[in-house]
Order: structure tokens, then sequence, then C-alpha cells
């Protein structure tokens, strides 16, 4: 299993494996809103925290269809399934690589792309912890939503449409946790339930997305 | 005939207007749908048995 | 006999076909009923005014929007455990039906806070729920035509279906968490439908038999129509095979 982790990342690494394509695009966005919305400090500093959620689900659906899809064509997959390493195994460290590879360099460049927004450093520092909380769940929830589509081709705009509303709990809470926090209110149970969907996306959806696996090899 | 509907006479006209306008597409679609169904397996059986 | 013989395709046509032309009878007297009486024979409400009349209409889809999901989610239940193809079908014949229900509800819901809001749409956690809703009944239609193999379409989708349940669920609690912040206070639609309830009751209940009937008579079309082309798939494939053997 640690191996197959290892070369998931190497293969994300690699050029061509798309591990700057979520990060180019997330800098992307965070420089193109200002534009968009005006220069206002008050405008940008309410709406910053929400963008660079946003921006950090739709870097992580950018890298999502490669995840099972580029081992399926070439029959790695096959072979994956069939090795002694349990379904449930390959599913935690695909995602695992993921999250690595996209959502951990996603929480690091977020609060400095909070800048653009004029975010306040505190506040930076609740959007650094919501996201290293939510991005996990991301990669989990997108590796389902990959499993389901692997087989279609170009199942991009598949992939999209069924995982976007699986983020919305994530999305959320994560976002709240930074407006309630920029308002001074009570921040716990945000995180509380923002956490507690991390954990049982990554408790639960591992058996999900293998008997997935499983069915789409038969 | 008409209720007064008052000042929401369109609101209220365009949501049923359009409530009862979706059903009978949906009618229509289902209803064709199952006719054309019918019909092609229909057709299909009789050419094998020949 | 056990219900589930009517799982077989064959008792599932007959017993349907049996049935059809009563509950179409029943859906068009109940909704005539139902949508005439409340229509032209209820009075308006002081506070909304003739606008009240929309409930005729919209509490029965949005009713029916969550059901044939509910129903979808049983019937995909159903394929998982114990592999009845008409269920799966049924899963599948369902879900159209749903979403238009859903955009009925999302509609007249929108056209009926107009009045009270101001503007055609308002983040009221009802109508932000019901649009959550509309999304999960694409992905999952989406995905029934996106992949080849029916029987692994039915497995696929039978999984979203139980998945996108739980997160809907979840959703309907995180959308109420979200619209806390907004400081509005009792949402429309909430304190509205529990005040009108009593006062215009049966003529209501009779729209919502209406639509069920609906429902049901739709659902069993479509079902019907699923397992006639899948039988007819069936047979275009057996007989491809045999003479490619001969």
């Amino acid at each position: 299993m640690k191996a197959l982790f290892w070369r998931d990342m190497r293969l994300a690494l690699r050029s061509g494996g798309g591990f700057g394509l979520g990060l180019a695009f997330y800098f992307m966005l965070a420089l193109l809103f200002p534009f968009a919305v005006g220069s206002d400090p008050e405008v940008l500093r309410r709406v910053g925290p929400g963008v660079l959620w946003v921006g950090a689900l739709l870097s992580t659906l950018l890298t999502l269809d490669r995840l099972f899809a580029l081992d399926n064509e070439d029959g790695a997959l096959d072979m994956l399934l069939t090795a002694p390493i349990p379904t449930e195994g390959l599913v935690l460290a695909k995602a695992s690589a993921h999250w690595v590879t996209n959502g951990l360099p996603l929480c690091l460049l977020g609060p400095t792309l909070g800048l653009f927004f004029q975010i306040p450093l505190a506040l930076s520092g609740w959007l650094l912890a919501a996201l290293l909380i939510g991005t996990p769940a991301l990669s989990m929830i997108g590796a389902f939503g990959a499993s389901l589509t692997l087989s279609v081709k170009r199942g991009g705009l598949l992939l999209m449409l069924l995982v976007l509303p699986l983020y919305l709990p994530t999305l959320i809470f994560g976002a709240e946790v930074v407006r309630r926090a920029s308002e001074g209110a009570a921040i716990g149970p945000a995180l509380a339930l923002l956490s507690g969907v991390s954990l049982a996306v990554w408790a639960v959806m591992p058996f999900v997305t293998a008997s997935v696996l499983r069915a789409s090899a038969k | 005939m008409m209720p007064d509907l008052g000042k929401y006479a369109f609101d209220v006209l365009v949501a049923y207007g359009l409530s009862l306008g979706i059903l009978a597409v949906l009618v229509v679609l289902v209803v064709a749908r199952g006719r054309r169904a019918t019909r092609d397996l229909a057709l299909y059986e009789q050419g094998r048995k020949r | 006999m056990s219900l589930w013989e009517y799982a077989n395709p064959q008792k599932f046509m007959r017993l349907s076909g049996i049935l059809l032309p009563w509950v179409w009878t029943g859906a068009m007297a109940a909704l005539s009923l139902g949508l005439i009486w409340g229509f032209f024979f209820t009075p308006d409400d002081f506070r909304m005014g003739s606008t009240v009349k929309i409930i005729y209409v919209h509490v029965p889809a949005a009713l029916m929007a969550i059901n044939a999901w509910l129903m979808m989610l049983l019937a995909s239940l159903i394929w998982l455990v114990r592999r009845h193809h008409v269920s799966a079908l049924a899963a599948k014949a369902a879900a159209p039906i749903g979403l238009a229900m859903t955009v009925i509800a999302l509609a007249t819901g929108a056209i009926w806070g107009k009045p009270m809001w101001g503007a055609y749409w308002a983040w009221d956690p009802r109508l932000t729920s019901f649009l959550i809703l509309f999304v999960f009944y694409l992905g999952y239609i989406a995905l029934w035509q996106a992949i080849d193999d029916k029987d692994l379409a039915a497995d696929l989708t039978s999984i979203l279906c139980l998945v996108g349940s739980v997160f809907a669920l979840l959703s309907r609690y995180a959308v109420q968490f979200w619209s806390q912040g907004l400081h509005q206070g009792a949402t429309f639609s909430v304190d509205a439908e529990e005040n009108i309830a009593d006062v215009f009751w049966l003529p209501a209940v009779i729209s919502m038999a209406g639509f069920v009937l609906l429902f049901v008579a739709l659902v069993l079309v479509n079902t019907r129509s699923e397992v006639q082309l899948r039988r007819l798939v069936a047979l275009k494939r057996w007989d491809r095979i045999a003479e490619e053997a001969a």
C-alpha cells in the first residue's frame, strides 16, 4: 500500500502529471477576482475566504478525473485490483497521494493568496486550518466520483456534476469557520461539523469506492 | 367565473400555467415513449417469428 | 403469493397493465377536484392574498420531489440486495419524473416568494435544498446515460443514490446552518405553509393525492418502457450472437 502511495506521488509530480495544474488555476482565480469585483478592501475581505474555498474545490476537481482513469486505460488498474492489497487500501493510497500532491499545496497557497483579498493574518490562520481539515474530504469524495466515471470517455463534466453537490457540506462548514471567525462569532460548531464530515468521509467512503471499483472491473 | 385574484393575478396564473404545462409535457413524453417501446418490441418480435 | 413475485418482468407487465387505467383515472379525478376546488372556491389569505392558491401546486410537487427520491432509494437498495431488474429499472424510470416535480417545486416556490421577498430568488433554506436536490437528480440521470453496460449502470447509479441520499440529508442540515448567519427571521415557506395548512386543508390533500397517483401512473408507464426496451436490447444481442455463430 505504501508502495502504491509513493508510486502515485511520483506519477503526479512527473511532468505532465498534473501537479501544477491545480495550483496554477488557484493562483489565476485569486488573481482575477479582484479585477472583477473591484479593489475595495471591504468587499474583498468579505468575499475573499469564500473565493479561496471555491477555488480550492475547483482546483481539486481539475486533477480528479485522472485519478483512476489513467490506470484504467493501460490495464494497470485491473492488475492492482487483483493484487494482494485490499481494494479499500488501494482507494486510501490513491486518495492520500491525491491530497498530498493537490490538497496540501492548495492549503499552503491559499492563505498566501489571502493577501490579494486583504485578509488579516488571524483570519488567514483559520482559513489554513479549515482548508487543512476540509481538503482531505475533497480528495476522498473526489475519488468516489472518479471511480463512478472511470469508464466514461471524457467524463470530466459528469464527474463535476456528481461531485459538486457532495462537496457542499464541506464547503459550507469550511467557509462558515472563516466567516464566523471574521465576525467574532463562535467557530466551534462549524469546526466540529467540518471535522466530522472529513472523518466520516475517510472512514466510510473507501469501502463504497472499493465496491464501485469492483463492480466496474467485472 | 374567474375568481378575483387581485394584484397577484399574474403570479398565480403563471404558477398554475407553468406547473400544469410541465405536467402535461411530462405525461405526453412518458406516454409517447411507452407507445414507442411497445411498438418497437412488438415489431421486432414479429420479425423474429418469420 | 409474495410481493417479490412481481419483480418478475412478465408478472410486472401484467399487473401494471391491469392497474394503470385505474391509477390514471384516480389521478385525473383527484387532480381536477383538488385544483379546481382550490383555485376557484377557496378564499384569499389575509396576508398573502391570492398567492395562497399556489400551495395547491407547490406543496404536492415539493412532496413528490422528495418522495420520488425516496422511492428511488428503496428501489436501488432492492436492486443491490436482491438483484431484481424491475427494481433497478423502476428507479431509472422514476428519476425524470422526480426531476420534473423538483422543477415545478422550485418554479412555484420562486413565484410564490416574489410578492413576499420582492425578488424571484432568495436563499431560503427550503428553496436552496430543492436546488441541491435538482442537481442530484441531474447527476443520477446523467450517470445512467453515460454507462453503456446497463447492469453496471444499475449498480453505479444505485450506489450514487445511496451516497447522494446521505449527502442530501447532510446538506439540508448544512444549509440551515449556513442560513443562520444571514440574520433572516423565520423563513417564509415554513411559516406560511404551517399557517395555511389548517384553513385550506381538504383541497390541498386531494391535490396531493392527485400528484401521488399521477406519479405512480407515470412511473408505471416509464418502467414498462424500460422493461420493454431492455428486452428488445437483449433479443437483438441474442440474435446477433446466434447469427455470428452460424
